[in-house]
Formats: C-alpha cells, structure tokens, sequence
C-alpha cells in the first residue's frame, strides 16, 4: 500500500492538518508503520499536485488543514476497488537468501533456517501478546493489522519447516554443509533441488 | 528470580532411550529447562523430535533413563507410584487432543472427578469444578452431558478439568485439536489466562500462530533442545521497538 492512499483514506473521514493525518495514520496501523512528518507533507504536496487533495485556510494556529476532492475520492474508490497484486510486493530476501545459502560453499542452511525460525517466531509472539492486550471493541481495525502480520509470520515458518524437510530427505545422513563443488553447467543446485522436490 | 527454587518445572539434564542396544531410539538426549510461575513455554519441532516425550516426562506419565525432573522442587524420582499418582491428580493439569471425557458423566461431575479421585469431598469437589467451568466460561453447562455439547464446548469442559483446584503445572499437547481457528484461539487463550494467574504452563504444538502465545519457544530436534527465542519484553516496549 502507498502512504498515499492512507492518507486520502483518512481525508475522507474530514479534513485534518499534517500532524493529525500522521496521528491517524499511524493509530490505524497500529504504530506498525511509523510516519515522519517530513513524509506526510511531501505526499500531502503530491497528492495537492494531482488534484486528489487541496489545501484549506491556515487556522489561527498556523495549521493549515486539507480535504480531499471528488477527483481524490475516485481514485480512492478505485485503490479499494482493485486488489493488490503479489508481483507488486518487493522481491522477498528470505527467499533469496535461503536460495543462495544453498549454493554457496561453507554455510549451513540448517542453521540459517533456524535462524531465521526463532527471530520469525519471536515476531509472532510480539504479535500476539500485542493482539492479547487490545480486546477492546474500539480496537477492531489493529486487530485485524496484527491478525494480518500474524499469519503472514505462521506462513514464513512453515514454510521454513518445509524447507527443513525437504534438506532432510534430500541429505538424509549427510553433512549439513556443501563442501566446495565446481560450477555446474546446468541447472543451479538451488533450481535442481527445487526440481527434485517437483518429482516427488 | 531466586535461583532455581521458584521453579515449578524443572527437567535436569533429562534422557529418555526406549529400548536397548543398536536397537535403542533416543527421544531425549540431555535436556533441561526451567519453568517458572507465570510462564508459558512452547515446545515446538518435527514429528519424532521429543516433544511428547519430553512431556509426558513433565507429567510423571513417564520416567526419564537418566537425569532428573522436578515439580515445584520435588524429584518425582523419589517418589512411589502412589506419590506419583497424587502429585498427578493434585498440582498437574493435562489438556490432550484426545479429551477423554467420560460420556456417562454430565460436565460438572467430569470436571469434579480427579478432586472426588483425590478423596475431596463431594460438596466442595463441585464447588471447585463449578468455578472451573466459570472460568472457561460454561458455568451454565454443568449438567448437560458430553454428546449434548459441542465439539468447543467439550474441550472446554475438558481445560475445566485440567485446571480444576490448584493445580500449578498445566501441560498441553496439541490441545486445539480439530477445532477452528476461532474455537482454538479461545482455547489458547484460557491457557494463557491460568499462566497470567500463576500457573506454569507447558505447549507442545507444530502450529507457529499457537506458540505465539507463549513467553519463550524452544525448539528440538533429535531429541536435543537446539534453540530458544529471547523472553520477551512488555508491551509498552514492544510497541516502541526499544526491547530490540
């Protein structure tokens, strides 16, 4: 998602100044996503450039507040209209990585999977003590934030177990570390390992 | 903390072989771990790991090879078979996939059981199990059989039992079972609640989002006990990312 779109998001509610919007934007992230003001209005002056925004009076205060305009509301209609496509998400590191530690000499994939397992689990439980702690009715859309990120943690672990598995049945009493090997010219052996769990 | 002497579970240096010669399997390969009041640990690791092992260890359902496990400070390796069994009934609570709930029994009588087993008297027995069932929140339900109540509501009769009385060691296999995510979440978080109260707490589960709830997860493999996450820190913390 673009800060973007939260914040027109929250512009359709009423108008409000830079530091409400970051308030309410990180209220409704649940502080998981921290904005700096600096972001706020550099979007805010963007958003007012594509005519999806513009600006008010300044209050007595010196605050100046925006609102959102029919041109702003369209393209907000449109962002919750359209799904969020995979291809749109950064490239994941985990996977790479993982990918790589299996062709490079030296590393343990073991250990990087386990590694990777309790960090990721420690994530899950932060998660949880925090969805723990707010059962309130008011609390709903953090709720679901959490909920979110909780089980986008459950699948990166099982999918570590699977991982694990799969190096187990591939190297059953072998050695947990690829010794050294010259290149080979056909497929990676990430790609072959990958081939062979196809197989089965 | 004080030592090791607030511990409610300890297990020392704990191996369990079955069997012997190159036949042997060893289930546990010198494990320790410490429980204390108000903490809930979560076993996790794949199939054939030690987990069950390591918990029926902790129960007294079993016996280790070699090292030694304690409940609130006391060797269940001194004790005899009666001793064992009345530790069992009076300060460990067990929640099984399996419920085990006797169907000629309504819920309150399955829940007053292990106290009326341990010689408490019938009166009080029901007071204790009426509070149990309070607790998981079917104290309207007491007379209604097991085949009367739904699959939820029968585990929960089943965690009523697991904590009836004073029990400060509750241990916890797999317990959400077959239910839903919503039924299972409910589960979790009454285990969690004892443990908040006191209780030490103890979950074996494969499934990462229920070990969530525990204060520290350990992980096994080939019956060693390979790594553990850090505790964690409180919520204020957690929600300033300062424990990092």
């Amino acid at each position: 998602m673009s800060i973007r779109h939260g914040l027109l998001a929250l512009l359709e509610r009423g108008q409000m100044y830079g530091y409400q919007l970051r308030a309410a934007f990180e209220e409704s992230t649940g502080s998981t996503w921290p904005l700096n003001i600096g972001q706020v209005y550099t979007t805010l002056s963007r958003l007012e450039r594509d005519g999806l925004v513009r600006p008010l009076p300044e209050s007595e205060a010196g605050q100046r507040p925006y609102e959102i305009t029919d041109a702003g509301r369209a393209d907000l209609a449109l962002w919750f209209a359209t799904p969020i496509s995979r291809t749109d998400r950064p490239r994941d590191e985990l996977a790479i990585k993982l990918a790589l530690a299996l062709t490079t000499p030296g590393v343990d994939v073991r250990s990087v999977v386990q590694a990777q397992r309790s960090a990721t689990m420690r994530t899950l439980q932060e998660l949880t003590r925090l969805k723990y702690g707010s059962d309130r009715p008011e609390d709903m859309p953090w709720r679901l934030v959490l909920d979110s990120m909780v089980f986008q943690a459950e699948a990166e672990v099982r999918w570590l177990d699977h991982c694990e598995s799969s190096l187990v049945r591939h190297q059953p009493n072998g050695p947990t570390t690829h010794p050294p090997r010259p290149p080979d010219p056909g497929a990676t052996d990430g790609a072959r390992w990958v081939d062979e769990e196809a197989r089965r | 903390m004080s030592g090791m002497d607030d511990a409610v579970l300890e297990l020392r240096a704990v191996h369990r072989t079955h069997g012997s010669g190159p036949a042997a399997v060893h289930a546990l390969r010198g494990v320790s771990l410490v429980v204390r009041p108000g903490e809930l640990v979560a076993v996790m690791g794949p199939s054939g790991s030690g987990k069950s092992t390591l918990l029926a260890l902790a129960g007294g359902l079993d016996r280790p090879t070699r090292g030694d496990v304690r409940v609130e400070g006391q060797p269940l390796g001194a004790l005899d078979r009666r001793g064992l069994a009345q530790l069992r009934r009076r300060r460990i609570g067990y929640i099984f996939q399996q419920l085990n709930l006797l169907g000629s029994l309504s819920a309150l009588e399955n829940v007053a059981l292990p106290l009326e087993l341990d010689g408490v008297g019938g009166r009080r027995a029901r007071a204790a199990a009426l509070a149990a069932l309070t607790e998981v929140g079917l104290p309207a339900l007491g007379d209604r059989f097991p085949d009367q109540l739904s699959g939820g509501q029968q585990q929960r009769v089943a965690i009523a039992r697991a904590l009836v009385g004073e029990r400060r060691l509750v241990l916890a296999d797999e317990p959400t079972g077959a239910l839903d995510s919503q039924t299972g979440e409910a589960v979790l978080h009454l285990l969690r609640r004892r443990v908040d109260t006191g209780a030490a707490g103890i979950l074996v589960t494969h499934e990462a989002r229920h070990a969530g709830w525990a204060d520290r997860v350990v992980f096994l493999r080939d019956g060693v006990l390979v790594d553990t996450t850090a505790p964690l820190g409180s919520v204020e913390q957690l929600l300033s990312g300062s424990d990092r």
